[in-house]
């Protein structure tokens, strides 16, 4: 578990380190739900930026999981139905709370934001709920 | 390519190295993260933890320049308050990543390694998405000024060759 967790430890500076750097250089917040919106429903001329962003995203996600020795992989025999049901509230609920585990985790704890704070522990909070109601019907 | 374009590829390319080298993208660690009453995997922890902190540490640094290196204006959320669409958007999220285990970024990450639940999660996460802009479509106003739009374009045209 030890290498577990510092590959924890590195893999969330990256992620620290990228929302800095978008906010750095392009004056972004690296909210991943925000930036898909914008390219699901584009603006005229605030494209480009989002593609690009979500190119590097799911490219070098994907090769350093299918290339580096020992990364983790994806699950792959979930029910069907409940990723169907699972990625619906997942979509609906970042866009009518305007944003995700990024734009408000990593973003806005990180600009100190209290409205960021109070979504975080929100969604937390339903989440490890709904873990615990999942494993209690389940097992 | 211009230098926006460029500066947005290597920061979506390390959010998704990051993500996946953390274990974000296995949603078995996630659910085990979310189990606080079960199995108390507390791995993750570190990746938020390690995000934050970077993040509030750097981001202070980067919001005492007027400007962002590559364009005109830093786009930050206006909205300061807590309302109830915040509170209820937040919490069918979480409800959405206690089920499977899946939050956006990681699995977008996923997908470029041809996870098959990515191909599920994905598409019903956009159905949920276009579902929410088609309910409040109606009287809504954008919150992101016409003007950042308009200069960014500006600097798109000029960067392009």
């Amino acid at each position: 578990m030890t290498v577990a967790w510092l590959q924890a430890l590195a893999g969330g500076v990256l992620v620290g380190l990228s929302a800095t750097s978008l906010l750095w250089l392009n004056g972004r917040i690296a909210g991943v739900t925000g930036i898909l919106d914008g390219v699901v429903f584009p603006k005229p001329a605030d494209v480009s930026w989002r593609v690009a962003f979500l190119v590097g995203l799911i490219a070098a996600g994907g090769l350093y999981m299918a290339l580096a020795p020992g990364a983790p992989q994806a699950r792959a025999d979930f029910p069907r139905g409940g990723l169907v049901v699972a990625g619906l509230l997942v979509g609906f609920g970042t866009r009518m709370g305007n944003g995700c585990t990024s734009g408000h985790g990593v973003c806005g704890l990180g600009r100190l934001s209290s409205r960021s704070l109070t979504a975080v522990m929100t969604f937390m909070a339903t989440a490890i709920a709904t873990t615990f109601i999942v494993r209690k019907l389940w097992s | 390519m211009n230098r926006l374009r460029l500066a947005a590829l290597g920061s979506g390319a390390l959010f998704g190295l990051g993500l996946a080298m953390s274990g974000m993208t296995d949603a078995r660690r996630v659910l085990g993260f979310l189990d606080v009453f079960g199995s108390r995997d507390p791995t993750l922890v570190f990746v938020l933890g390690g995000a934050v902190a970077t993040s509030a540490l750097l981001f202070r640094l980067v919001l005492r320049r007027s400007s962002p290196v590559l364009a005109v204006t830093f786009e930050l959320p206006q909205t300061k308050h807590v309302d109830r669409r915040l509170l209820g958007g937040a919490a069918l999220f979480g409800v959405g990543w206690g089920i499977a285990g899946y939050c956006p970024g990681p699995v977008l990450a996923g997908l470029g390694a041809g996870s098959v639940e990515a191909l599920w999660f994905i598409p019903a996460m956009l159905a949920g998405m276009l579902l929410h802009r088609l309910l409040t479509r109606r009287g809504e106003v954008s919150n992101l000024g016409q003007e950042g739009a308009a200069t960014s374009m500006l600097l798109e045209d000029s960067g392009d060759t």
